[in-house]
């Protein structure tokens, strides 16, 4: 049913649809509205046979999912930032022990300094973790990618993140198509688990290993997501099918056939690098997008397929490996290695925090790109005269303070400055 | 597309304001996309939303740095933020305020637009009225629905009726309906044309 409606709510809506069994959160801005939503549809039994507890704390949060998914449960949670690295070794020990569980994480900044806002950061905190990590570009793609996730999950027995931009995502309200359940059943069976905690038939899970084993562990681990390549594209081809929809896969291309110029990007800015995309176009410019909806497992294969007729690669992320660069433009990078004439690759990263990733600031990078390219990393819509002050001046004193605080102090008295010259 | 900004503080309904628009619009069979400025809202801070309304999918997902229409919850707020930056010069300008535009003194902003787009209307004194309270939200986009005729009023009714289910929705549809043909009567009165607004 077509609604006009806030993504989280439709998020909330869409879960529900796949009848989670037991659904433990603690709320943490931006990904509250879901489990929000989630607790109502449980209270007012919308949604049955389901299992809403409330816990201590993040870290409980995933322990409990742990406990409930091992115990045979189709088990959900959501997390965000701070509140993920909070359930950090639950995050891991998930993942080890092969547990489908979903999470949702609403994507937003890492502190210090404290940020409420979105980027990938804490996406990138766990990319090793081994969990598969898909990205939705609306929230369409969200509702759609958290049905493809359990059955994902289930069917692999690997835990899956789907991951949305915080606030641009989630607080946005905008036109999703709610599935009904009759569809949703028939493309999701009840959770039929690889391993059960059963009181009748004691078994253990989560033993130690040693040396003897570990590394065939690991190597099963990253085996499994390898062969989810495949079945993420067969599971969006299922779900095209039943829902005549185009939602979720491992990338989606977009004017890229004939494109010299290619930009790669996660997530809700590759809607408005479609638009910038169009406004090139028509300028001229042979410029497309691939839109990377899976991120681990990373697709290497399918971008190198999609890549290598470009001259120029512009890899747009919402993250930063503070002293290396772009994580995304590494496993870009990673995917071009071999190519005998691989594009240039040109890394950017942007929106950091929540500063808005503007059509203007696109246009000018994606020429940029081709025209005059950067060395290294490029931080878009950077503010060049506020950094340099502050690196002069905290070069002139060993006890220079703060560096955040700093910039604040700086940014108050140019705005105090800008409001005296408008004054007079 | 249509590009509209709405300003005011926490706990005056700016977001809900947006949503409303917006699930009016999407009621006529329109693309609507309507989302907040993403911060940590206080009531009484300085909060701005946006909503986009278009024929086709939006994809945008940049702050609306170019309104078509700005609404202007609280006419303190000129004082405080830049609230008409980027206002195309063919955009529409609603403030809540019983004052003209010369008692707020911002006649000269006014008088850039095109005759019959910039109207004050009093939606926190028919709200009072109406609610009981002073929240003009409901108000603004009934004034919204009369200025720029981009979304028919019952249109607007059904997406306050989807806000704000029984009682308080039908006080806050009364007080956008006050607020509609107050602009109504003030366009009739001032002798403006037709300027119904186009994606």
């Amino acid at each position: 049913m077509l609604k006009q409606i806030e993504g989280s709510k439709a998020m909330a809506e869409g879960i529900a649809l796949c009848r989670p069994e037991v659904i433990c959160a603690y709320p943490i801005t931006p990904q509250t509205h879901i489990v929000e939503g989630l607790g109502d549809l449980v209270k007012d039994g919308s949604l049955t046979n389901c299992e809403f507890i409330n816990v201590e704390s993040e870290f409980a949060a995933l322990s409990v999912a742990i406990g409930a998914s091992a115990a045979g449960a189709r088990a959900y949670t959501a997390t965000a930032s701070q509140g993920l690295l909070f359930m950090m070794e639950a995050v891991y020990n998930a993942a080890g022990l092969g547990l489908p569980i979903v999470m949702t994480l609403g994507n937003r900044a890492i502190g210090a300094p404290i940020n409420i806002w979105n980027d990938h950061s804490d996406a990138m905190a766990v990319r090793d973790a081994g969990w598969l990590q898909l990205f939705a570009e609306t929230n369409q793609e969200a509702v759609d990618l958290h049905i493809q996730a359990f059955r994902i999950a289930e069917e692999l027995s690997m835990p899956v993140m789907v991951n949305v931009d915080g606030f641009i995502l989630t607080h946005a309200v905008e036109r999703v198509d709610i599935p009904d359940q009759a569809t949703v059943d028939a493309f999701l069976p009840p959770f039929e688990p690889m391993q059960v905690l059963d009181p009748d038939e004691p078994a253990s899970i989560g033993a130690m290993v040693g040396p003897e084993a570990f590394t065939e562990v690991k190597y099963l681990a990253h085996y499994k997501q390898t062969q989810a390549l495949r079945l993420i594209t067969k599971v969006a081809g299922e779900y095209r099918s039943r829902f005549g929809r185009d939602s979720g896969g491992l990338i989606r291309t977009y004017r890229t056939q004939d494109a010299d110029t290619i930009v790669v990007a996660m997530g809700s800015v590759c809607g408005t690098i479609k638009d910038t995309i169009d406004e090139m176009r028509e300028e001229g410019y042979p410029i497309g997008l691939v839109t990377l909806i899976s991120y681990r497992p990373f697709p290497s294969a399918a971008l190198r397929n999609a890549l290598a007729g470009a001259k120029d690669i512009v890899v747009v992320e919402k993250a930063i490996s503070v002293g290396m660069g772009g994580p995304l433009a590494i496993d870009v990078d990673e995917a071009l290695r071999n190519l005998p004439h691989a594009p240039q690759l040109h890394s950017a990263v942007a929106g950091l925090g929540g500063r808005p990733i503007l059509k203007a600031s696109l246009h000018r990078l994606f020429r940029e790109a081709v025209v005059q390219p950067w060395e290294g990393t490029q931080f878009l819509d950077l503010n060049v005269r506020v950094v340099g002050r502050e690196i002069h001046r905290s070069a002139k004193t060993r006890r220079s303070g703060p560096t955040a605080e700093a910039l604040l102090r700086q940014l108050a008295a140019e705005e105090r400055e800008a409001a005296e010259k408008g004054r007079a | 597309m249509f590009e509209i900004r709405v300003h005011g503080r926490g706990g005056q309904g700016v977001v809900t304001a947006a949503e409303m628009l917006s699930v009016a619009a999407f009621r006529e069979g329109r693309h609507a996309q309507a989302f907040p400025s993403f911060g940590s809202e206080r009531t009484g801070a300085p909060v701005v939303a946006f909503c986009r309304i278009a024929d086709r999918e939006i994809r945008l997902r940049e702050p609306v740095t170019e309104p078509d229409c700005l609404i202007v919850q609280d006419p303190t707020l000129f004082k405080v933020v830049d609230v008409f930056a980027g206002l195309k010069p063919t955009g529409f300008l609603i403030v809540n305020s019983h004052k003209d535009f010369a008692e707020l003194g911002i006649a000269d902003v006014a008088r850039r637009l095109p005759p019959g787009h910039a109207m004050t209307v009093p939606a926190s004194d028919i709200a009072r009225r109406h609610v009981g309270r002073p929240l003009p939200n409901a108000a603004l986009i009934g004034a919204f629905a009369a200025l720029t005729e981009l979304v028919r009023f019952d249109s607007v009714r059904h997406a306050i009726e989807e806000a704000f289910p029984g009682r308080i929705g039908t006080v806050n549809i009364a007080a956008a309906e006050e607020a509609h043909v107050h602009v109504v009567a003030a366009e009739h009165a001032a002798g403006v044309g037709d300027h119904a607004a186009t994606l």
